[in-house]
């Protein structure tokens, strides 16, 4: 018996039990064997549950069970870091026709598993706002920013925040008619989501993807720059800001 | 052989859990040491690696590695342990310590220790394994006896010869978990205390102590779960009382990982080892 032939056991319960596991008398290990089973399957369901506990409940306990157990015999963790797992989730329930109709399902895994990246994301310094304040807007408008690590931010045609809010808390208000993208920072320990317009967001996502200040301005050109920079100082999201041109 | 001795006090410790932040900075009560699992700490930043920098300047931290796969048949993953080193090195922590099981296949990880028969060919292997990680890490680390199951029938070595061999071959110290012992005696129809007589308790650096749960196997026999969801058996109090009277005093670890309790409930726990300790000349 190899490790291959236990570990396909341990993942397909239709797999007889590996040969020549017994217990004291030599008989053949049965529901011992199961323990193992059992553990590798209800630890790796359990760490599903922690990471995505709004999933978990739009998805009610069966259909959790279902998913998460097909998810994790699938996809099985590819590191022996569990902070990573579920990496993934997002796109599996995205693929499961029976939950076409939760459309915005794999969003919410989408903001679940990047508030858990923000939480484990290296520490920096924020920027120090007397450094943008003192920028003439010529300055301003060839600049570009730095984001935090802890940064995430998940793009969703669905009100996103609002009902993952209201999975969790079943007296917030009702999630609005609206798409809500995401913004997650770490002012501090603790990822904070902030809701977006879909023009915030665009504008945003250009910033993170390096664009200089009016570049962003011109591509995004409903969006409010002075509110979007005033909510990532607050937020600490920006580390730095750079006004010379790349080489 | 290595520089890098264990260095825990030979005083109770428990197996930190984050929701104890407060209460142990406030009064940890007859805890003296921490035990930390080494994969919830090899995240980039945030709040788990500024308590365990805060933790480790006022208590001895005891690394204890839940991942390595030491008795896989793949090699070590390079990248993990590259992660264990980084992290020994900026905490440079009283001990590392790690299991007698393996948990990857194939790059899949199965998130449980998992069992290995005692045979010639797990032994070399284990033994490259432990050379690997000690040369990298430039430390003895400790390994720990697992809780069984299940036994399996090629095996060739029962397990305390099996840990001495090991120990005796790599240099590297052992962990005595006295509840696995409990547990597997029980489910593989031993006498605990002739396990604890054949052990090489000279190598012993830590003793672990959990709970566990009560099952039964297909006949009806009681089959043991390491669940580290409870107290302490009080058969297992009874077993570490002979460990102790055989090895000496040990850092000794209260281990309660599911269903963790309040500080005064794992305190109460860590003060039952203190007494117990404490009955055995140093």
């Amino acid at each position: 018996m190899t490790q291959t032939d236990f570990s396909q056991a341990i993942f397909d319960p239709a797999r007889p039990v590996p040969d020549r596991l017994t217990d004291a008398a030599d008989r053949p290990a049965g529901k011992r064997f199961s323990v193992y089973r059992n553990n590798v399957t209800v630890s790796l369901k359990e760490a599903l549950e922690t990471g995505f506990p709004a999933t978990a409940r739009l998805l009610g306990e069966a259909n959790f069970d279902a998913v998460a157990k097909g998810y994790l015999r699938a996809h099985p963790p590819q590191s022996p870091l569990m902070m990573l797992f579920g990496d993934g989730f997002a796109e599996y329930i995205a693929a499961i026709p029976a939950l076409k109709s939760l459309g915005y399902l794999p969003d919410v895994a989408r903001v679940e598993y990047a508030m858990r990246q923000s939480y484990h994301a290296a520490d920096a310094a924020p920027l120090d706002p007397a450094k943008l304040a003192g920028l003439t807007p010529e300055a301003l408008n060839r600049a570009r920013l730095s984001f935090a690590p802890a940064v995430r931010l998940v793009l969703s045609d669905w009100p996103v925040h609002a009902i993952r809010q209201k999975a969790l808390e079943p007296n917030a208000p009702n999630p609005p008619g609206s798409a809500q993208p995401v913004l997650i920072t770490r002012p501090q320990y603790d990822p904070d989501l902030q809701p977006l317009s879909p023009d915030q967001a665009a504008l945003i996502a250009a910033l993170m993807s390096g664009m200089p200040l009016s570049r962003a301005m011109t591509e995004v050109p409903k969006a409010d720059l002075g509110a979007v920079l005033t909510l990532l100082l607050a937020q600490s999201a920006l580390t730095d800001i750079d006004v010379e041109d790349p080489k | 052989m290595f520089d890098q001795a264990n260095t825990l006090p030979a005083a109770p410790g428990v197996g930190y859990k984050p929701q104890h932040y407060s209460d142990i900075l406030n009064d940890a009560g007859p805890v003296r040491w921490l035990e930390i699992h080494a994969e919830n700490y090899m995240g980039d930043g945030g709040r788990p690696i500024a308590q365990l920098r805060f933790l480790a300047d006022r208590f001895p931290i005891s690394v204890h590695g839940v991942g390595l796969s030491i008795g896989g048949e793949g090699p070590l993953d390079p990248s993990h342990l590259a992660r264990l080193k980084y992290l020994c090195d900026w905490l440079d922590p009283a001990s590392f310590s790690e299991h007698l099981a393996w948990s990857t296949h194939d790059s899949a990880f199965l998130n449980d220790l998992l069992p290995l028969p005692y045979t010639a060919a797990t032994l070399a292997r284990v033994c490259d394994h432990i050379d690997q990680v000690q040369e990298l890490l430039g430390r003895r680390m400790l390994l720990e006896n697992p809780s069984s199951y299940l036994a399996f029938a090629e095996s060739t070595y029962d397990e305390p010869e099996f840990l001495a061999e090991v120990s005796k071959r790599t240099g590297c110290g052992l962990l005595l978990d006295v509840n696995n012992i409990f547990v597997s005696a029980t489910n593989l129809n031993y006498d605990p205390r002739a396990y604890v007589d054949a052990f090489a308790l000279d190598q012993v650096g830590e003793i672990h102590l959990g709970g566990h749960d009560e099952d039964e196997d297909d006949h009806g026999a009681p089959l043991l779960i390491d669940s580290h969801g409870s107290e302490v058996a009080d058969l297992v109090w009874t077993l570490l009382d002979y460990v102790l009277d055989r090895s000496g005093p040990r850092p000794t670890l209260i281990e309660w990982d599911t269903d963790v309790p309040d500080w005064a409930t794992l305190a109460g726990e860590a003060t039952r080892a203190e007494t117990a300790l404490e009955k055995v000349p140093a």
